[in-house]
């Protein structure tokens, strides 16, 4: 069970939050002009790997900002958390 | 039988407190401090159940939460009786009703016991083979098979203990109080962290609290006395707390640590009443030291199953601690020195080890010396190949081992016996560490996984017998020394340590050992609780299993209540013995939590009943109440089902109520659906982007219809919002979805779309909803809002109005779920009652009926609108559900625009929604069932299933909602539900039934 330290109220319980997937998918500009296969790469294509990994994740149960996460799938270490918008500080 | 085997010195049972208890029925004494196991072996009782597969007579073998065989079943109340009880862990308490499990008609005589003899033909996988065939006989079997599966009994009424759930935050947490665990708690409080030490005994201290030996000082004094000594000292820190009867059960990661603590499964009946029963401890712990021990290893030869075959170390703590002799004629078998120090307690407590047999060749250890010179038989390089006796062992017979160890030779021996101590070695606990994902090493030296401290996962340390130190000395040093590291502490209390220990010369280990029998012929037990043999894995391994994961799985080895913690290692070595596999390249099989049983109360704790998850009233409950609704379950909302009158069954509630709404008038408690307040100068962009339809032409005071989907283009929710101002909308959304679309909005808002400006704020619980429809429904309404002109032209269907009501600003809407006339007042939640009760009374005259959610989704039936949720499933389009008219086809984009004309969202054949009427119009369709054109061709092709169905009161027939596939253009077509008796004909319609021309909405 993690602690998660949201970078708007600090370390917190895991229970708090809630996982939204993958990270840094931008929804496509201009759906119209993709193609069914290109829509369907980022309607459904998620990546799950062994190792780090950028995730969505929200304060659910507290401030309800929603923010990313760097974390390790092998052994659940966090990396790094940051704001919607910022850079990975990590590669 | 029944014979005293207690000795009169000890310090630990009080022996002027004496408690009886019964086992099976048979009334029998204990004292204060004692387990039932000690109390049991006291009165010379080593039977105590049966084992799990061939119904072997077994007995007490170990003194801990390892017990493999000595579990119990504690009490017959069928709400308070607690199956799988380890005797070895139970304290004695006044009126304790124990009895064996897993034996009919008794435990001296059972019938399963046959399974012993018939054991050749049951080897590992039996149930798999035997089962298979013919596979349409498996449901007949597998009454006979769960009959048999399972130990004890479960109880069979509600629990009426109370248990208990605390958060606990700590600098550092100590698991185990033994040596190490007490000198890492005095380290850490001394340094004032604030710590928590826990140990799964009523005692702390360990196995080194009853070690009185002459070999064992520290700083010149016995070991026991000087740690006597410091736990003594424990109580002057008022930073350190100490709970016993605390078993840590899991080891979360990020420190994260859940541990049961017994508050009075100790106490006679009596003393627990109003106490809670067990606490489940939530710890986050900024350091953890786990000082978990170690325990024995048993040896595995034939028939080492027997009652009275116990752990050395076993015996010595029933003779050191309780002063319990288990056995009169005791012999040892051994394969490193640990036996020896058996042999010195029961010597000093006058009992006389009769012999010793140990694998080894020699050992020139100071402990041995010290039996040999008291005059004890030492039977060198000798393996025991066999025991006999039924429900005790009887007798045992030596060989001489071969120099490899492989085979025995020479002649056969045979010694008598009522007790044999067996001592395989010692295994670390590393469960907890690797339940945090720690890693583990193998130690070649002497064949034990240890924690591979630089793969730590968290801020955490092993130290003691934990981690592979077994020696005193270096027990205590390195604790010392590594906990100086770890806690950041430059001078200890610790620092000048003196410690003489004997050290342990010669090392033999063999996992399996060899018998003049072909193995075939012999019973070496591996893991004695799920009756699986050296033999199973060595057939398991034939078989082709290669995985220890598999191998486990297929004999069941290490899967009983006990979790292996006996057998596994011994399983893991024979399996690298046959395979020729190094053990450490083998590893181990994934240890899980709990350690060791959690009871489901101390799971749940306080939610249960009631608490078990929240409940949502609405403003107006206490109401429905008075007026004897009936209540649906919607998300947490109880929301009225129907209002029965004069003993009306849900039918004919639902049937007059529906009658009554379109008749006259009816009202409806709609507070559920969620409400969300939308505000912000982006906010009609806002909407056109999360709806399909479009939203910025609007006006002021106008209400409409949106269709939400997910970005797959599926209907997602539905609800009518209403325009409040410029910059103002109140939205709707269903009473299951409301905290998922509120959800779904501040996502997109926060991450796609930060540069809106939009702000969302939940409002159902601020706002309650009545809604009133039926053809007078104007007309109560303008009973309670006179000052209002309630003309179509002022006040025309989809349009919102402010007013007040008594004084009271609401919000009345003119939208309509049944297609009448009506009208939605939102009123601030604390004054809801009081409307919805004036409202009762305005409508009096006019046969106001209030009506619950059954008749709602009836009436909306009738008019086929849909329900999300209900019609729908996640899989459907707009266009599915025959609504292409939401669609803003103009639009540039909203959520799940592009997915509308995915390759396979525009296929034809895709299930639609469809209106069915049956043929026969009394006969009413169930939910769910499914629809078929052809039922004589096989496999018959499902086209659809039913979504809604009714008995239409205002119709006077049956009708349905279904999706079916290609139905848009199926309408006039003739369709077969086939059920359980009958085959029913309907015909696919319009999904509207009633008043298709909308006259009714402005009647």
């Amino acid at each position: 069970m993690f602690i998660i330290n949201c970078p708007y109220c600090g370390e917190r319980d895991q229970t708090e939050f809630s996982c939204g997937g993958e990270a840094h998918i931008e929804r496509p500009k201009q759906p119209t002009e993709l193609s069914d296969d290109q829509w369907a790469e980022y309607l459904f294509m998620r990546k799950n790997i062994k190792g780090v990994q950028f995730e969505r994740w929200n304060h659910a149960h507290g401030c309800r900002k929603w923010f990313n996460m760097v974390r390790d799938t092998s052994n659940d270490k966090i990396q790094a958390v940051y704001k919607m918008g910022e850079k990975p500080p990590v590669k | 039988m029944s014979r005293n085997l207690r000795i009169n010195k000890n310090n630990f049972i009080d022996q002027t407190t004496r408690i009886s208890f019964k086992f099976n029925g048979q009334k029998l004494f204990g004292y204060k401090g004692d387990t039932l196991a000690s109390a049991l072996l006291a009165n010379n009782i080593h039977l105590v159940g049966r084992s799990f597969k061939y119904h072997r007579p077994r007995g007490i073998m170990t003194c801990g939460s390892e017990e493999p065989n000595g579990i119990v079943q504690i009490g017959n109340d069928p709400s308070l009786t607690d199956p799988n009880v380890r005797a070895t862990e139970i304290e004695l308490y006044e009126g304790l009703d124990a009895s064996s499990q897993n034996c009919w008609p008794s435990v001296n005589f059972d019938i399963g016991g046959i399974n012993n003899f018939l054991s050749p033909l049951l080897p590992a996988g039996f149930y798999y083979k035997t089962f298979m065939w013919p596979a349409s006989f498996w449901e007949k079997y597998e009454y006979f098979i769960r009959h048999s599966a399972g130990l004890g009994k479960a109880p069979t009424k509600s629990d009426p203990d109370i248990y208990d759930h605390q958060y606990s935050h700590c600098d550092v947490l100590v698991v185990g109080g033994g040596i190490s665990g007490i000198i890492s708690a005095k380290l850490s409080a001394e340094k004032g962290l604030d710590t928590i030490l826990i140990d799964d005994k009523s005692f702390l201290g360990g196995s080194t609290i009853y070690q009185e030996n002459e070999c064992y000082k520290i700083n010149s004094v016995n070991s026991n006395k000087w740690l006597s000594n410091e736990i003594e000292s424990l109580k002057n820190y008022p930073n350190l707390l100490i709970k016993n009867r605390t078993s840590l059960a899991a080891f979360h990661g990020y420190n994260y640590l859940l541990a049961r603590e017994n508050l009075t499964d100790h106490l006679s009946i009596n003393e627990r009443k109003g106490k809670i029963r067990q606490r489940l401890w939530k710890i986050r712990a900024k350091k953890v030291i786990i000082a978990s021990g170690s325990i024995e290893r048993p040896l595995i030869f034939s028939n080492n199953d027997r009652p009275g075959i116990i752990l050395s170390s076993s015996i010595k703590k029933y003779i050191d601690y309780y002063g319990v002799k288990t056995g009169e004629n005791i012999s040892l078998f051994t394969n490193n020195d640990s036996a020896y120090e058996t042999a010195i307690s029961l010597n000093k407590s006058g009992v006389k080890v009769n012999v010793i047999v140990d694998i080894r060749k020699n050992s020139e250890s100071k402990i041995v010396k010290e039996v040999l010179d008291l005059g004890l038989k030492v039977l060198w390089e000798s393996t025991v190949i066999e025991t006999q006796g039924y429900k005790r062992i009887k007798s045992f017979e030596v060989m001489k081992l071969s120099d490899d160890g492989n085979n025995v030779v020479g002649n056969k021996s045979k010694y008598n016996a009522d007790c044999l101590g067996i001592s395989g070695g010692w295994t670390p606990m590393v469960h907890l560490f690797t339940q945090s994902g720690g890693k583990l090493k193998f130690r070649n030296d002497d064949n034990v996984f240890i924690p591979d401290q630089d793969k730590t996962p968290s801020n955490q340390i092993s130290v003691g017998s934990c981690n592979g130190e077994f020696k005193l000395d270096e027990i205590v040093t390195k604790t010392i020394e590594n906990l100086k590291s770890f806690l950041d502490l430059s001078k200890t209390c610790y620092d000048e340590m003196k410690i003489n220990c004997p050290d342990e010369k010669s090392k033999r280990n063999i996992w399996l050992l060899p018998s003049d029998k072909p193995i075939g012929k012999t019973k070496p037990f591996l893991d004695f609780q799920n009756d699986s043999t050296a033999k199973d894995v060595k057939l398991a391994l034939r078989e082709g299993f290669k995985s220890i994961e598999h191998v486990k799985r297929y004999t069941t080895t290490g899967m009983g209540t006990d979790q292996g913690k006996l057998s596994n290692m011994h399983a893991l070595g024979i399996i690298a013995d046959t395979t020729g596999t190094n053990m450490g390249k083998l590893g181990t099989t994934t240890f899980r939590p709990p350690y060791t049983p959690l009871t489901f109360g101390a799971i749940v704790g306080r939610n249960v009943g009631e608490f078990f998850d929240h409940t949502r009233k609405t403003a107006i409950h206490n109401w429905h109440v008075k007026n004897n609704a009936e209540f649906e379950n919607v998300g947490q909302w109880k929301r009225p089902w129907y209002f029965p009158k004069n003993g009306e069954n849900m039918y004919q509630a639902v049937q007059r109520e529906s009658k009554a709404a379109r008749d006259s008038a009816g009202i409806l408690d709609a507070s559920t659906l969620g409400k969300i307040d939308i505000q912000g100068t982006d906010a009609s962009e806002f909407l056109n982007r999360v709806y399909t339809n479009a939203w910025s032409k609007l006006e002021i005071g106008k209400c409409r219809y949106g269709l939400m989907l997910n970005e797959d283009g599926m209907v997602y929710d539905d609800g009518v919002t209403t325009r409040l101002g410029e910059n103002h909308y109140i939205m709707t959304t269903t009473t299951g979805g409301a905290a998922n679309v509120l959800s779904k909005l501040e996502d997109y808002l926060q991450t796609e779309w930060p540069e809106l400006d939009v702000y969302l704020t939940t409002v159902t619980d601020q706002y309650s909803t009545i809604s009133i429809c039926g053809p007078n429904s104007k007309n109560i309404i303008a009973k309670i809002v006179p000052s209002l002109d309630l003309s179509d032209s002022n006040f025309p269907h989809m349009s919102f109005k402010n007013t007040k009501i008594s004084n009271v600003n609401c919000r009345l809407m003119r939208i309509s779920f049944t297609g009448e006339h009506s009208y939605e007042i939102n009123i601030q939640s604390n004054y809801a009652e009081d409307l919805w009760i004036k409202c009762m009374e305005a409508g009096k005259e006019f046969n106001l009926t209030p009506y619950g959610t059954e008749t709602m989704h009836l009436l909306r039936a009738e008019k086929g609108f849909i329900i999300t949720g209900q019609d729908t499933d996640g899989t459907l389009t707009p266009s599915d559900l025959q609504m292409d008219w939401i669609i803003g086809k103009k639009k540039f984009d909203f959520i799940g625009k592009r997915s509308l004309y995915r390759s396979d969202t525009i296929r034809e054949d895709r299930k639609q929604l469809v209106g069915l009427l049956t043929d026969d119009p009394k006969e009413v369709l169930e939910e769910g069932a499914q629809l078929v054109e052809n039922i004589n061709t096989k496999p018959v092709e499902m086209l659809g299933h039913v979504t809604s169905s009714y008995f239409s009161p205002n119709l006077n027939k049956s009708i349905a909602l279904a999706v079916v596939k290609s139905g848009k253009k199926l309408k006039g077509k003739k369709l077969i539900v086939p059920m359980e008796n009958k085959n029913i004909n309907v015909t696919i319609t319009d999904t509207v039934f009633y008043d298709k021309e909308n006259k009714r909405l402005n009647a």
